[in-house]
């Protein structure tokens, strides 16, 4: 078997005495689209976080490539480079240029001269539609830009791995679907990619696994078909249960 | 969740290798800031030890012992400075607000207010203090109006209240202009007046985001009150330049400086401690 991409184990999380993460486990082999599901609150972002080494966890390993990366010893700073995020909330940076947002890590850290990381920058805003805008400031566009300059952001430094933190929880319905077909292509490129999601549909759509994550571990994992469909346990049948209710699957 | 009862928590042994790890760079961090404190201590020590005058100096600046004897006579007067900057302290936080306030006003009918505003914020964030202090200190007895103050300690109050009420309108302003234009939206559309969304939700979240600049303004208040003695008044400065010139003895003026650095730096600590407290600044993360 050849090793995962992504390999958590026993990870455990704990802000003072709630218990975020328990002993949980999972693993994204390579090309392969994990969807997280679980009430708000279940430790998705958190093991998002996690795995980004945005937060130091409390126990447990997360690998990457087979590395350690949460050794104490481990160069945070570059394991980052070889993860891409995107979060709910976009996270642009508001006084600098799109082209800059997508350019500042290519610069910065991997020290790309300028005109190179603009040519970099230039051909990835042209993969999500927005060479136009690559001198807008990101309040002058939309959120669904916003979010997809985001993921420009992220993917323009290749990463091995992309984290998606409910990138559409904060758009309006009608932008839903441009960032959704965004990380659809994603998918179909073979990019390795992690997704907590609350849509349902996409997630049975362009997930090859769906796990649900409940009191801190994943408490059910498969296929999107069974799993979303045909649950085994109780309470992934109760979270869906309450979603069908709410109109969202 | 698993319906048996599971096992208390244990760190596994990669946590406590991983825990150990950590607390060996603490100790190696903290050795190495100790060792490299002590060098430059050492440094200095062999440096200043070594020059010619640094037995004069010493005899004159480290005298304790003269200094420990009169500094009574500096706690005294230390009183006159904390006054001054406790009663001007609470005019400037008044006027500032109210300043503030009168530049934000929006629309021609408040054009006057806020012109006369923005014109004495201009005028007296430019002027320097010690400029305002001998203009008003001398310029408003000559006058002899009837009723005019004429006592120094006065005079100087509101030399410092009209500099210091600029600064702070404008850390004020800032703090005002900071808050999101959805809050007042949302204050009015309760149904709260102008001034009573600026009283009840403007204003504020306004001082908690300005806390420390505010607070930077008010040690800067505490030290500028010993310019005070320029009029006269025997402050603390002035008491031990007087001292000074009796013993030629500097150390009067090393202890001053000792009591202002020890009047800052727990009112600092304080606020850092009750902005933490309230939770206005956010707990940092750990990049």
């Amino acid at each position: 078997m050849t090793t995962p991409v992504l390999n958590v184990r026993g990870l455990r999380k704990v802000y003072g005495s709630a218990v975020v993460l328990d002993d949980l486990d999972l693993t994204a082999a390579e090309h392969s689209c994990t969807a997280l599901i679980g009430a708000s609150g279940s430790g998705k972002s958190t093991l998002l976080r996690c795995i980004d080494l945005l937060e130091v966890v409390d126990d447990g390993v997360v690998e990457l490539d087979g590395e350690d990366i949460t050794d104490p010893r481990a160069d945070g700073n570059r394991v980052r480079t070889r993860i891409g995020i995107v979060f709910q909330s976009f996270n642009l940076f508001p006084h600098l240029r799109v082209i800059d947002n997508v350019t500042l890590a290519l610069r910065r850290v991997h020290k790309v001269p300028r005109g190179q990381a603009e040519e970099a920058g230039l051909a990835m805003l042209d993969r999500v539609g927005l060479r136009a805008r690559a001198g807008a400031r990101p309040d002058e566009l939309s959120g669904g830009q916003q979010q997809r300059v985001a993921i420009a952001r992220a993917l323009v430094t290749k990463p091995r791995l992309m984290l998606f933190d409910e990138v559409t929880s904060a758009l309006d319905p009608e932008l839903v679907g441009e960032v959704l077909s965004l990380v659809r292509e994603l998918r179909s490129d073979g990019m390795t990619m992690l997704l907590a999601t609350h849509e349902m549909g996409f997630a049975r759509e362009v997930a090859d696994r769906v796990c649900f994550l409940d009191g801190g571990r994943v408490l059910e994992e498969g296929p999107p078909e069974q799993v979303l469909a045909d649950p085994l346990e109780a309470r992934t049948r109760q979270f869906l249960r309450r979603i069908i209710d709410a109109g969202r699957l | 969740m698993t319906a048996t009862p599971s096992l208390p928590w244990q760190p596994s042994q990669r946590q406590r290798e991983r825990d150990a790890y950590r607390r060996a760079r603490t100790r190696r961090s903290l050795l190495i800031a100790v060792v490299s404190s002590a060098v430059i201590v050492a440094v200095v020590v062999l440096v200043v030890g070594r020059s010619s005058g640094w037995a004069r100096t010493r005899d004159s600046f480290f005298d304790l012992r003269t200094g420990w004897h009169d500094l009574p006579a500096l706690l005294r007067a230390l009183w006159i400075n904390l006054q001054i900057m406790l009663i001007s302290e609470a005019f400037i936080l008044v006027f500032a607000a109210l300043i503030a306030i009168m530049r934000t006003l929006r629309g021609p009918v408040f054009f006057p207010v806020r012109f006369l505003a923005t014109l004495y914020v201009d005028l007296f964030r430019g002027l320097p203090l010690l400029i305002v202090l001998l203009l008003v200190g001398f310029g408003i007895p000559s006058l002899r109006l009837q009723g005019a103050p004429s006592s120094p300690f006065v005079l100087c109050i509101i030399a410092l209240t009209l500099t210091y009420t600029s600064y702070v309108a404008e850390v004020f302003r800032a703090g005002i202009e900071s808050v999101h234009p959805s809050q007042a939206a949302s204050a009015r559309a309760l149904g709260l007046s102008y001034a009573q969304s600026m009283r009840h939700v403007v204003f504020p979240q306004a001082v908690r985001r300005v806390l420390p600049p505010l607070l930077n303004d008010f040690v800067s208040l505490q030290k500028d009150t010993s310019l005070v003695s320029f009029l006269g008044v025997t402050e603390i400065v002035l008491t031990a330049e007087n001292l000074q010139s009796q013993d030629f003895k500097f150390v009067h003026l090393v202890f001053a400086a000792l009591i202002f650095v020890a009047l800052t730096v727990p009112l600092t600590r304080l606020t850092d401690w009750i902005a933490r407290r309230q939770g206005w600044i956010n707990p940092g993360s750990v990049i």
